[in-house]
């Protein structure tokens, strides 16, 4: 036990740290290893014959397509509004701020049902895309409007306090050697929030390819166009194909593993480069 | 002088332009995606009158599912609050091996689809699951019913607490609470007199966002839930229900329910984040 632990004089840690591990064992860790185990007894090569049907492949490349794009679209107006809030001072930017975490509060089922009725044809919004043949709800375009919503705060919220975090002095120096504002942005200050800039996409990627709730009542769900991987999970499951669906989700695991890994890896790059 | 003041002054701030275009960016862009969801919500609720709007909030099934959010989050926020207390004493008041591989395995639930959350629970105890035919031979239902929608929701909202604690306790260190153990205080006595006074702002955040996303959660419950009418409906499922059966003014009401719970939640988020910085303990700040 002396080896396990260093002495202290506190006590409790026998019954917390039990309680702890008792708690996320039957919790999360053996409800978890179901999951594995079940995708197990297909075997490899079932495994691969469901994940490359052609109706689960159309679900994750919608899935991690519109994810995606709903990301890079928070990193840039994400980065914009942290800028904003950060740097300027406007009437009612506190509430402003508490605002951008409404995406966090709001249940996901109330978010879909709303941004269904403003994006469809008639709606608020959905009737000037209409004007341009544009539709927005029950189409991809409209998962990737919820998925925007959805990880609209991750930005945001890393890229702030980093962003506060720079030193005036830095800039400072920089623009006395004659840097433009441009440049001070793009060779100071986008190099300091960059990693943090990242890590927030990489939030909003990873939150968008599991997110249902909302997708559901905007995407239409039309197999091979809007259907995204989760709901064809969903599905799997009402036809009691356990197997199927719990396939599904370890490969959507497995690439969500994968992508964040190799983000991670980006980001220990570019930071040893900026080292240099 | 004067001059070199006013280079600066120009240099290391945008033009007005610039600046007024850069708040309006930000402002549309905020204003489309959260404010303008935001009112069509209590506009839709409300858009044949109050009198059908109180009379979609005071139908039974409407009043079920409100009871069951209720209790559902009446049992799951304060098994995670215990979790997370433990977990952070254990984590921040002692070294030892395998730590790091711990506080990964606590975030673990915020990695995983919603759907998946409530799938591994159906594996495990639904009709087909690992022990769904010891559980059928006993007569008890989890699986499309309260405890399965009560275990899902302790799944998706079980690191909320904990990581809120964990790096909060861990930047306090433990030398108040050593000092207290010395001076001959219990092991209870040091955890309510010294250690919560100085987490009371983290704990109530951390309750906070555990709440409202046990009253709100959709995915996993929806899955292990069976959607049964008055009996397995929790708000969110209800309003699906609703807006599938194309009454959108009663699913809009109950919804409404839901957004003002969230406001409710942006309040008191704000009023603990500026108590605790009045009081000089640091928030973690993330989802």
């Amino acid at each position: 036990m002396s080896q396990f632990r260093a002495l202290s004089v506190l006590p409790g840690f026998n019954l917390a740290l039990g309680f702890t591990l008792l708690y996320l064992s039957l919790i999360v860790l053996i409800p978890l290893s179901a999951l594995f185990v079940k995708s197990a007894t297909l075997g490899l090569g079932g495994f691969w014959h469901v994940v490359t049907g052609d109706r689960v492949l159309a679900s994750l490349r919608v899935t991690f397509f519109t994810s995606f794009v709903a990301a890079v679209i928070n990193a840039f107006f994400g980065l914009i509004v942290a800028w904003v809030l950060v740097r300027y001072t406007f009437p009612g930017k506190r509430i402003v701020d508490a605002l951008v975490d409404l995406p966090f509060a709001l249940p996901t089922a109330v978010a879909g049902i709303t941004l269904a009725t403003l994006y469809a044809p008639n709606g608020w919004l959905g009737q000037y895309f209409a004007a341009h043949d544009i539709k927005v709800a029950y189409t991809p375009l409209g998962i990737v409007v919820v998925l925007t919503f959805i990880g609209l705060p991750f930005v945001v919220r890393t890229v702030q306090p980093v962003l506060a975090d720079v030193e005036a002095e830095v800039e400072e120096a920089a623009a006395s050697l004659g840097a433009g504002r441009l440049d001070v942005f793009r060779r100071v200050i986008f190099p300091a929030i960059y990693p943090a800039l990242l890590t927030g996409f990489a939030l909003a990627f990873a939150r968008a390819i599991g997110e249902y709730g909302s997708v559901i009542f905007i995407a239409g769900n039309m197999p091979y166009i809007s259907e995204i991987a989760p709901l064809l999970i969903v599905a799997k499951l009402e036809q009691y194909d356990y197997a199927g669906a719990t396939t599904i989700a370890v490969a959507m695991l497995l690439i969500s593993f994968v992508l964040l890994l190799s983000i991670n890896a980006l980001q220990w790059w570019s930071s040893r480069r900026g080292n240099r | 002088m004067s001059q070199v003041s006013i280079t600066r002054k120009i240099s290391t701030h945008e033009s007005t332009g610039v600046t007024l275009l850069l708040i309006g960016v930000a402002l549309a862009y905020l204003l489309v995606f959260l404010g303008m969801p935001l009112i069509v919500v209590f506009t839709q609720a409300l858009s044949k009158g109050w009198g059908l709007y109180w009379k979609a909030l005071q139908e039974p099934d409407a009043w079920s599912a409100i009871k069951l959010t209720f209790l559902v989050a009446a049992i799951a926020v304060p098994a995670n609050l215990v979790f997370g207390i433990a977990a952070a004493w254990a984590i921040a008041k002692f070294e030892f091996k395998g730590k790091s591989l711990l506080i990964t395995l606590i975030d673990l639930p915020f990695a995983i689809s919603p759907v998946v959350s409530g799938l591994v629970y159906v594996l495990l105890f639904g009709a087909q699951g690992w022990f769904g035919p010891w559980l059928q031979a006993h007569d008890i239902k989890l699986i499309f019913a309260v405890p399965g929608i009560v275990l899902a929701t302790i799944f998706v909202t079980f690191p909320f607490i904990a990581r809120e604690l964990i790096p909060l306790m861990q930047a306090q260190g433990k030398e108040e609470e050593e000092a207290a153990v010395s001076l001959g205080a219990s092991g209870w006595q040091t955890f309510w007199r010294v250690t919560l006074p100085n987490i009371k702002w983290g704990l109530l955040y951390g309750v906070i966002l555990c709440n409202t996303r046990a009253m709100g959660e959709f995915g996993a419950v929806s899955v292990v839930s069976g959607h049964i009418r008055g009996m397995t409906n929790t708000m969110p499922l209800h309003v699906e229900i609703l807006y599938n059966e194309y009454n959108f003014v009663a699913a809009f009401s109950v919804a409404s329910l839901l957004a003002l719970l969230a406001l409710v939640t942006l309040v008191m988020k704000s009023l603990v984040e500026w108590q605790a910085k009045r009081s000089g303990e640091p928030l973690h700040h993330g989802a």
